[in-house]
């Protein structure tokens, strides 16, 4: 099942990401996990949040260009040839992937990686018929 | 300086003035009648004022003519304000208008050579004379510029350099080592190219150049003594516009005090901006230009949006025809930006183009390296907001190209957040203007 992505349009300036951080966690919102894409005038924050909607609307609030974007969350063997495997899955399928991540924290001995495929749905087929994992929702990848 | 050691080119500027004021009526009255008769726009606001060319019996009663306005050049594209047939024009230009049209001017042969003539009487009043090498680094093109300066200077008798703007290297060699005595380009890019002079070991004060003539861009009497005092040459401002004719409009003489309007081809009044209502010498406010002798394409009343007086006081220099103040600011929103006009509507134009609806902007200017330098901020809205990096410097470039392609002028472009440009009662500031002028 495709989760949802946060993005956030942030100026590549000092102070910038931590205020955005800071909103979130002024009301209560948890990061499971980010990533930070930046060019020298600017930054694309992604985040993975439990609560997304609550999340965009807090951002927005606040005066956030906000995206939601599906994404895949996939268990990833932690061992050698483990990414191997789901890309060449992916790539056998023709599957282009624009970026992807990793979670900070391990389940039970797997890695998680979060996917941003160009066609996300087809992605989760192929996946899923290849026998990879695709987590279900935010809450399933919590250790607590 | 006196009539007699000017060039005979010169010797309508020390015409006495009740000749100078006979002629200017003759070739109003003349002006009008071609007009009336020949474009259409002009006959039909004469006809709402109930005015007929025979109306016009003293220079006075230039008051009772109708203004013409730059939009009226972009409504009657290309030709419509044209008072010659296409096969009498023997030359058009064009700059560029507010929304991508560009305004067309044409000329006659002779509309050419009254050209020739007040460039050629521009560069006498700056002590220019047949034996001065010349160097014109104003662009050569559908920008009146090149090839204005290009025939009076040749008319003058003076060998001229047609090289044209930019290739900064090539322009210092050239000005070594040709045995230049006069340059003629914006005043920024003089600066530009004395910095980058330096840098390559050209001091410009070894060198014979002793002239700059320098417009299409305000510039002030800060910058002037800098250019003198870092080049040791005597810097004179040349005033005009594609509308009215281009460069060749009034100069400073060797007083440097006030530019010289070339009175027997234009006549010029000041306005109050707001009202319209003329003022005397001496008030600042508008300048309004009429072509006393243009065949193809005659201005009458032409709103110029600069903003000088006239100074009725004789010159020292012996020049009869008046003086104006060195332009000090417009009276509307254009920007001159690397002598270029650009108004604020055509990069809002521009952005519209690609977005689809108008963004929160702003057009950042600065000098650098004596280069105007134009940024345009474009806050990110939801509907063009990506989570991917190439998608959002897709855009940027998009952006670019759309902002070159109307104004000709190559932009930096950078991605803002929303609300991050301030908003003043609800209206947004859209230019800062950080070039010390």
């Amino acid at each position: 099942m495709k989760i949802h992505q946060v993005s956030v349009f942030l100026e590549n300036k000092p102070g910038r990401l931590r205020a955005a951080c800071a909103e979130l966690a002024a009301h209560g919102l948890s990061i499971v996990t980010l990533s930070l894409a930046d060019t020298e005038q600017f930054g694309i924050l992604r985040l993975i949040v439990e609560d997304w909607q609550k999340a965009k609307t807090t951002l927005e609030k606040a005066g956030y260009v906000v995206k939601i974007t599906e994404v895949l969350a996939i268990e990833v063997d932690d061992k050698p040839g483990g990414l191997a495997r789901i890309l060449d899955t992916a790539s056998g399928a023709g599957l282009n992937i624009e970026y992807m991540y990793a979670f900070a924290e391990k389940r039970g001995g797997k890695a998680v990686l979060v996917f941003r495929f160009e066609d996300p749905d087809a992605a989760l087929r192929v996946l899923k018929d290849g026998g990879i994992n695709v987590l279900e929702n935010v809450k399933l990848f919590r250790l607590t | 300086m006196n009539a007699m050691e000017c060039h005979p080119l010169s010797a309508p500027d020390f015409m006495p003035l009740s000749a100078l004021n006979e002629t200017r009526l003759r070739r109003l009255q003349v002006i009008v009648t071609r007009a009336y008769d020949r474009v259409k726009l002009f006959r039909q606001r004469m006809e709402e004022r109930d005015l007929r060319p025979q109306d016009i019996r003293c220079l006075e009663d230039i008051r009772k003519l109708p203004f013409t306005v730059k939009t009226d050049l972009r409504d009657t594209y290309p030709y419509g304000l044209f008072a010659s047939e296409m096969r009498d024009v023997v030359r058009l230009h064009a700059s560029s208008g507010t929304t991508g049209k560009p305004i067309v001017v044409g000329y006659t042969r002779e509309d050419v050579a009254v050209w020739t003539e007040v460039i050629a009487r521009c560069l006498a009043a700056c002590g220019l004379h047949a034996g001065d090498i010349v160097q014109n680094a104003y662009g050569y093109g559908l920008f009146t510029g090149g090839l204005g300066l290009h025939y009076g200077a040749e008319a003058l008798g003076a060998t001229v350099i047609p090289i044209s703007g930019g290739n900064t290297e090539r322009q210092i060699t050239v000005l070594k080592d040709f045995g230049v005595t006069a340059i003629c380009c914006t005043p920024s890019y003089f600066l530009h190219l004395l910095d980058q002079g330096a840098s390559l070991g050209a001091d410009f004060r070894q060198l014979p150049l002793r002239v700059g003539v320098f417009g299409a861009e305000p510039w002030t009497q800060a910058m002037r003594e800098r250019i003198e005092a870092e080049s040791r040459i005597k810097a004179y401002d040349i005033y005009g516009l594609s509308e009215i004719i281009g460069p060749g409009v009034a100069i400073e003489c060797a007083r440097q005090d006030g530019l010289h309007v070339f009175e027997d081809h234009f006549l010029a009044e000041i306005v109050d901006p707001e009202t319209l209502e003329p003022l005397p010498d001496g008030s600042e406010g508008e300048l309004v230009l009429t072509t006393l002798s243009k065949q193809a394409m005659p201005m009458i009343r032409y709103r110029t949006r600069d903003i000088t007086a006239l100074m009725a006081e004789p010159c020292p220099c012996g020049r009869t025809i008046r003086r104006m103040r060195r332009i000090s600011r417009r009276s509307d929103d254009m920007l001159i930006i690397r002598g270029v006009n650009v108004f604020p509507s055509q990069i809002e134009a521009a952005l519209l183009r690609v977005e689809g609806t108008l963004p929160h902007y702003q057009i950042v200017l600065t000098r650098e390296a004596d280069l105007d330098q134009m940024e345009v901020q474009v806050e990110v809205t939801p509907q063009v907001f990506s989570d991917e990096v190439r998608v959002l410097e897709e855009l940027q470039r998009k952006l670019l190209h759309s902002i070159e392609t109307i104004t000709g002028i190559r932009a930096a472009i950078r991605l803002v957040a929303p609300k991050t440009i301030p908003r003043s009662e609800g209206k947004a500031k859209r230019v800062i203007d950080k070039r010390k002028l």
